[in-house]
């Protein structure tokens, strides 16, 4: 075991890196409580500070002064930014449904990712030390950077000037007043689109601040963005959304699990903070501090009209497109082909989430779960056990199911934004893992050499088996959708509590329909990997998330072609820009995703009903 | 005649598909108070967050102090000196009872009554008492005050009040009349919405009766009294 000066240097260790979480999480929450937007792009303006600060402190004169003025200056530049984008941007979707909002953040992350990487080139960067705090300190025989030890103010610092600006001064006052009620707020007389702008220049400086403090201790890389905005999430969703205390107290706890966690588990350090953060949620659904929030919305997503039944000319057309669609190898080339199944297995992928994020209005923002879970259970099935296609892809199913069971048990106990980031904290937990788990998993090489039968191994025979999956499928869930199952879960999206009154477990039928939406991304994760040969961490990724969150708003989410044509065009459109705007493919997709949820939030299928009157659903 | 202080014109409002209130004219005039009677269900409330902005999709004409003011946002609104006291209140449950005054401060308005924390807790001995209580350890009757002092401070030239006598103890809506006739007394106007003849008949002015959007009956507070079939078809007894 650990003696016990270990111990006390590690519990230093985690509350200096608490410091850090704090101000990162501290700006989320503040952000988050007033304008009510998950911000997704947090992490990247903590990035963005960091690289900012790289080149600002190496121009200063290399003094105290020089470095504390050049973070100080980073953090305000920071701001700025942070300023402009909510002026150009996040201004246009304050009420729009979560989803959107947190899909236009994430298109923003891309686009930072991009520039940055521009800049500042892809190589890991290290700041030169602190002057004035280059040495180590020791304590208790062990040696302790003094960066780290000053670093460990840092977060009390904060909360003592957050505390003194959100009790003691009327600006301070009005955030929190407009974290519980914004309308009222206003009646008031307040002007709110200067509030929100001051509070998210206030939450990106301390962003860009967190990042600026960061590079004596860490270098600068690309991958700092997505890292430190989950760990983020995760505190703010401990501490209670909008908590300044809250995410003081969640960051101080998961520092030192951090700290300690690398001692005793070191495989599962993330994991750990993951299950925290799920028990936390069962026990205060609302977090440590988090108190009642008045909606600010009707409802989630705006469906405003109901799935109708397809017409005759309806059925016609889709009976054509399928029997096009049959055809289609007669004329295309392989390079199609390979590129339509692909379309196919996303659309039954992206045919799960609508499931649940139309017909249901459940923000799954950690989908890819299912779908990688599909993945590598078809992959160790197949890998391992050498057992042949068919019993992989019932394993993926099943395992997708299972997933659906397991992470909807906890999740239909929340809403909203809460349910959101647990369903995220699930598929984070699964990345972490696969990549964590080398030996079973194969780490971040993940599993490669799976075969296909002969009589699949065309890319003609996998365009068909792929064609029928999705037929299949869709027909399957549509079945759902106008099943009494299907109609009880949507009247507990459209009033959970008129459909409690007249008898329904709404919880209940919720979770059923995760165990359904998982296993549909079960098999989409498995004909992927069948289709790839291989599976890798990213089937869990976040990307894999936002993929099929675009596909569906894409297409649009009031229809159930929708995710098929959304399938279609954005897996297209990503698949040509890479191949060819390498460098820039995640700038152009980032601004595309802006650029569409601002401009054609129904959708593709929405803005062609919406043009052409009635029409089918 | 005196130009009114908020005049209505073909107002008319819709959530979504459902339309709620139809071609609804009113008017106000200073140091009056007039009442929107009606059912539940009627349109009173929606009728306010129209006139306040924060129902969208309404159309129409809303003059106050012979100003439009129906194309601007909620802020401008009451920077122009129209106050709002919603139905549930809506405390700022996490301040104090100064600090929630304090949020709503605006400056002195010209031709309307200047308040301070101080002349308001002299109007309202019950908040003065408790000054650092936090808004969500008060009653209702409590938070009712509280809304209106809040709205107060912002030296509105009419208030907009909305079923002020809603799940108030009885008790406490005796107070609370006697408050409102000490308001209009000070010269302040309000328009206020109720569903309990008894409670406007002791401090209205006038009153417009309202019947699923639609207003059925104009007339002074005492014509209405005297109504038995308005009364009976409209109000609840």
């Amino acid at each position: 075991m650990y003696d016990i000066s270990t111990l006390f240097a590690q519990l230093l260790n985690g509350l200096s890196y608490a410091s850090t979480l704090f101000l990162v999480a501290s700006g989320l929450a503040l952000i988050f409580g007033v304008s009510k937007i998950v911000n997704f792009a947090h992490g990247s303006f903590y990035m963005l500070g960091a690289y900012v600060a790289l080149t600002i402190t190496s121009a200063m004169p290399s003094t105290s002064w020089g470095f504390w003025g050049g973070v100080l200056l980073s953090a305000l530049i920071v701001g700025l930014i942070g300023c402009l984008i909510e002026m150009t941007v996040l201004r246009r979707i304050y009420s729009a449904p979560e989803v959107f909002q947190i899909l236009v953040t994430f298109g923003l992350v891309l686009v930072f990712q991009n520039l940055i990487y521009e800049f500042w080139g892809p190589d890991e960067v290290l700041a030169p030390r602190v002057p004035g705090l280059k040495g180590a300190a020791s304590i208790f025989g062990e040696r302790i950077p003094q960066y780290s030890l000053a670093l460990i103010f840092v977060g009390p610092i904060f909360l003592g000037l957050l505390w003194w600006l959100t009790h003691r001064t009327r600006w301070g006052r009005l955030i929190r007043a407009a974290t519980q009620d914004r309308e009222m707020v206003a009646s008031l007389g307040v002007n709110q689109k200067t509030l929100f702008t001051v509070v998210f220049f206030l939450g990106t400086f301390l962003a860009g601040l967190a990042g600026a403090l960061q590079i004596p201790k860490e270098s600068a890389n690309l991958q700092m963005d997505i890292n430190i905005v989950v760990e983020a999430f995760v505190i703010v969703v401990i501490g209670g959304m909008g908590s300044i205390l809250g995410a003081f107290l969640a960051a101080v706890l998961v520092g030192v699990i951090n700290a300690f966690g690398v001692l005793f588990f070191p495989q599962a350090v993330s994991v750990l903070i993951f299950i925290v953060m799920v028990l936390v949620l069962i026990f205060r659904p609302n977090g440590l501090m988090g108190g009642r929030i008045i909606p600010q919305r009707p409802g989630d997503l705006s469906i405003d009209q109901p799935f109708r039944l397809p017409s005759k000319r309806m059925k016609l057309a889709t009976l054509i497109v399928i029997a096009v669609l049959m055809l289609l190898p007669m004329v295309a080339s392989s390079y199609l082909e390979v590129v339509m199944s692909e379309v196919f297995i996303l659309a039954i992928f992206a045919g799960s989430l609508h499931f649940l994020l139309s017909v249901g209005g459940i923000v799954s923002f950690g989908h890819a779960a299912y779908f990688g879970l599909g993945s590598y259970a078809a992959a160790l099935v197949a890998t391992r056990l050498g057992l042949p296609m068919g019993v992989g892809i019932l394993a993926a199913i099943l395992s997708g199911a299972a997933g659906g069971l397991l992470f909807g048990w906890f999740c239909t106990r929340l809403k909203g934004v809460y349910l959101a980031m647990l369903t995220l904290a699930f598929a984070q937990i699964l990345f972490t893992l696969s990549i964590q788990m080398v030996s079973f998993t194969g780490g971040d090489n993940g599993i490669v050499g799976l075969s296909r039968p002969a009589w699949l191994n065309s890319h003609t025979g996998y365009y068909y088996l792929s064609l029928l999956a999705v037929t299949v499928s869709t027909w399957l869930m549509r079945r759902a959708l106008y099943s009494p199952f299907g109609f009880a879960f949507r009247a507990g999206r459209d009033s959970a509590p008129r459909s409690a009154a007249i008898g329904m477990n709404v919880a209940r039928i919720q979770w059923a329909a995760f165990i359904v939406s998982g296993a549909f991304a079960g098999l989409a994760g498995a004909l992927m990997a069948y289709h790839r040969g291989s599976v890798f961490p990213n089937d869990f990724g976040v990307s894999t998330t936002v993929d099929a969150l675009v596909m569906v708003l894409v297409g649009g989410v009031q229809s159930i072609s929708g995710p098929l044509i959304g399938a279609f065009a954005y897996h297209i459109v990503a698949v040509e820009l890479i191949r060819n705007l390498a460098d820039y493919w995640r700038l152009i997709l980032g601004l595309f995703i802006i650029a569409f949820v601002l401009g054609m939030p129904q959708g593709i299928v929405g803005a062609f009903m919406h043009r052409f009157g009635k029409g089918e659903k | 005649m005196t130009i009114p202080l908020l005049e209505v014109t073909g107002l008319n409002a819709a959530y979504g598909q459902a339309q709620i209130l139809f071609d609804m004219n009113l008017q106000v005039r200073p140091n009056e108070v007039v009442a929107i009677m009606g059912r539940n269900g009627a349109g009173k409330s929606t009728t306010f967050k129209a006139l306040m902005g924060h129902l969208k999709n309404r159309s129409g004409s809303v003059k106050l102090r012979g100003e439009s003011i129906e194309k601007l946002p909620v802020y401008q609104i009451a920077r122009r000196g129209l106050g709002f006291v919603p139905e549930d209140r809506r405390i700022f449950s996490d301040l104090t009872v100064l600090e929630n005054l304090d949020l709503g401060r605006q400056p002195p308005r010209e031709g309307a009554a200047e308040w301070t924390v101080e002349t308001l807790l002299d109007v309202f001995p019950n908040l003065a008492a408790m000054p650092n209580r936090p808004g969500s350890d008060m009653s209702g009757g409590e938070q009712q005050m509280l809304t209106i002092a809040r709205t107060l401070m912002g030296n509105p030239y009419l208030v907009l009040l909305d079923e002020p006598s809603e799940g108030v103890a009885p008790v406490i809506v005796e107070r609370l009349a006697k408050l409102i006739l000490e308001l209009k007394a000070k010269g302040l106007t309000i328009l206020l919405s109720e569903q309990n003849l008894s409670f406007a008949a002791a401090l209205a002015d006038r009153a417009y009766v309202l019947d699923r959007g639609h207003i059925v009956f104009e007339g002074t507070m005492a014509e209405l009294s005297a109504n038995e079939a308005v009364c009976r078809a409209y109000l609840t007894m």
